[in-house]
């Protein structure tokens, strides 16, 4: 025996079979399945790769803080400044108007879910507005919002008509894209609590709204972040609604006295309608901005699809992924 | 089926000073054995040792520490129409510990959560006959109410994805009130930790996830946890089940310290334990109540049959 304390073992043993006695067939299948994910990765890659390529020779530092300018001459025509606001401001502000409707009809959902009817068709228009293009959400919204009574949220053009578009607006409609993946993920880590969990809660005398509160809520932390940045990917990557409910203007143009509120109340644009609009299809015809804001958009995709990749992996609460992590 | 002839048994409990105790021998005829002095705590025999000879931690109480708290009065449970409990009436009293027993599927659990009204939580659960907590229906009480005076721990162990601290102290929180805050409770806690038999070994980490202990370990902080919330009745469904003999000593010496402040009913399959901790012994078989008496005259001279080859699997 060795009188040094022994080191804790290091030898892992691999948890793979080797597919080498299998059936031709199961080969077959398993070969295929991997020619397909590898491909998913290259594809990936090539986006990735051609849009660096493509975007960053245009990409300057000065884009970022110079507001944009409809001017021919693209020396004079500015940076992206207040897209990439646009796109942070209606971002925030669409999941933020999402997460607390999104995790209350989750929770009301999957755990009262009466009468049951009820339920049901709260998950059906769950699902209809996950469907429903964001195109015809635009559209809704600007017929909603033009009306008199939410006149506030906007502006009154001269002659009274109200103008319907304005971050608000556009945030509004936005919110509902975002709004099914937050329902979705919450709905997911509430049923991958098992009921056992509830039951130890009300077997010590808690209430049910105790038991969401302080047993369920905490370990949805990951499952809301999750489902949370992935709205925010959708948000910003959406058009429809930025052309038609946000107004459109190149920069933020706000209206009313207020300060701030004066943002929210008034028009712009963010990074995917610049794109559209200086790509060859739009207006601007500018193809080398399109390409810069291009690569930051996807920048901001990437990143945030890390970000839930660090947060799930980060959750504390998950045992297996706690045990993972040693 | 034999209604509780508990009447008989605690004039029997009563008299005079504590009855002698059965040793059982495997094998042969159980022999009369002085008991213990008052307090003793005999330490269970290892399960792989020389053959079960199983002993009475300690003596019962005298009569006049022993209080009825729950009582059950014909009740039928059913699951979706097929009966899992028929027709059980048994008295759950402070100062003895009633042991459930009898074959899987027997309705042990089902009686068991029917004491705080768990069945409830099944759909497709339905009950009759009365529940009585202290003379009171407990059906007129609340629900919340209910379950705090009357605690369980499960049979299989079901910590909340949080903290060890934060599990123990859930327990001792108002509903879903943060306060008192953690430097309040740390005592509390840490005792409750103790007395389970788990403080030694995760008292560095209580800060760490409780879905990270072993299903031992796991078990003993259920066990912590119901006993923070400072029961009046304590449901334990075999709690043992996934724990060493030394744990297992532990809760079983604490059951015992607890029955003088605390009504117990534990559910198990080991027939030594039940015999070790056990005043009362319930027989249960197919949903019926077969038997119940005092452990001692169960294990010894069952009255019915099938008690009879139920126990001879452990003694004989
Ligand atoms: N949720 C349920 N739904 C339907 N039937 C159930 C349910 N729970 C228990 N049962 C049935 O009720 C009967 C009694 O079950 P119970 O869990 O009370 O047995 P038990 O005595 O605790 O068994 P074990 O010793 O294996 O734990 C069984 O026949 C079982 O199939
Ligand atoms: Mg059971």
């Amino acid at each position: 025996m060795a009188d040094a304390p022994a080191l804790p073992p290091t030898a892992r043993t691999k948890p793979v079979e080797s597919s080498r006695n299998w059936p031709l067939m199961d080969r077959l299948m398993l070969a295929c399945c991997w020619v397909a994910g590898v491909s998913a990765c290259v594809i990936a890659f090539a986006i990735v790769a051609y849009m660096a390529y493509r975007g960053l020779e245009f990409l300057r530092p000065a884009l970022f803080i110079e507001r944009p300018n409809a001017d021919l001459d693209q020396s004079k025509s500015g940076g992206f400044l207040d897209p990439l606001l646009g796109t942070l401001i209606l971002t925030v502000m669409g999941t933020a108007l999402a997460i607390p409707v999104a995790v209350a009809t989750a929770v009301w959902v999957t755990e009262y879910g009466r009468p049951f009817w009820l339920a049901r068709a709260v998950e059906s228009g769950v699902e209809i507005i996950a469907g429903t293009p964001s195109i015809v959400l635009a559209i809704f919204g600007l017929i909603v919002f033009q009306e008199q009574l939410l006149g506030f949220l906007s502006f009154e053009a001269e002659g009274g008509s109200v103008f319907g578009r304005s971050f608000f607006t556009a945030a509004a409609m936005m919110s509902l894209i975002a709004l099914p993946l937050i329902v979705g993920s919450t709905r997911e880590g509430l049923q991958s609590i098992p009921g056992h969990v509830r039951e130890a809660s009300y077997a010590l005398g808690k209430t049910k709204a105790a038991t969401i509160r302080r047993v369920l809520l905490p370990s949805l932390r990951a499952p809301i972040a999750t489902g949370t940045a992935l709205g925010m990917g959708r948000i910003a990557g959406d058009t429809a609604i930025v052309v038609i409910l946000l107004g459109g203007t190149l920069q933020l143009q706000g209206y009313g006295d207020v300060p701030g509120l004066d943002v929210l109340r008034g028009t712009g644009s963010t990074l995917t309608s610049y794109v559209y609009l200086n790509s060859p299809a739009g207006e601007g015809s500018a193809p080398e901005k399109a390409y810069a804001a291009a690569v930051v958009l996807l920048a901001i995709a990437i990143a945030l699809n890390f970000l839930v990749d660090w947060i799930v992996r980060r959750d504390p609460t998950k045992a297996v992924t706690a045990a993972a992590r040693r | 089926m034999t209604m509780p002839d508990d009447s008989a048994d605690l004039i029997v409990d009563g008299a005079g000073p504590p009855p002698p105790i059965r040793r059982l021998v495997p094998g042969g005829a159980p022999t009369i054995v002085l008991p213990p002095p008052p307090g003793t705590i005999t330490a269970p025999n290892g399960a792989g040792g020389t053959g079960p000879t199983v002993e009475r931690r300690v003596s019962a109480l005298p009569a006049a520490q022993v209080a009825e708290r729950m009582r059950t009065e014909e009740l039928r449970i059913a699951y979706g129409g097929k009966e899992a409990v028929k027709g059980v009436s048994l008295p759950v009293r402070r100062g003895e510990v009633l042991a459930l027993i009898g074959p899987s599927g027997c309705g042990k659990t089902t009686l068991l959560r029917s004491l705080n009204r768990l069945t409830e939580l099944t759909p497709t659960a339905t009950r009759t006959g009365r529940i009585v907590l202290d003379d009171q229906d407990v059906d007129t009480l609340e629900v919340t109410d209910l379950r705090r005076r009357v605690s369980m721990v499960f049979q299989q162990p079901n910590p909340f994805p949080m903290s060890v601290f934060d599990n123990v102290a859930y327990a001792l929180r108002e509903q879903g009130s943060r306060k008192p805050r953690k430097g309040a409770l740390m005592e509390p806690v840490t005792e409750a930790l103790r007395r389970a038999g788990l403080l030694t070994e995760v008292q560095d980490n209580l800060d760490h996830p409780a879905l990270r202990l072993s299903g031992g370990q796991q078990q003993r902080l259920c066990i912590a946890r119901a006993l923070a919330a400072d029961p009046e009745v304590l449901l334990l469904d075999e709690p043992c089940s996934a724990l060493d003999p030394k744990s297992t000593a532990t809760i079983e010496e604490l059951i015992v310290r607890l029955r003088e402040e605390v009504a117990i009913v534990i559910v198990t399959h080991n027939l030594q334990q039940a015999h070790r901790v056990a005043d009362k012994v319930g027989f249960m078989y197919l949903g019926d109540l077969v038997e119940y008496g005092d452990g001692d005259r169960i294990f010894s001279a069952p009255r019915e049959e099938r008690t009879a080859d139920y126990v001879a699997g452990a003694f004989g």
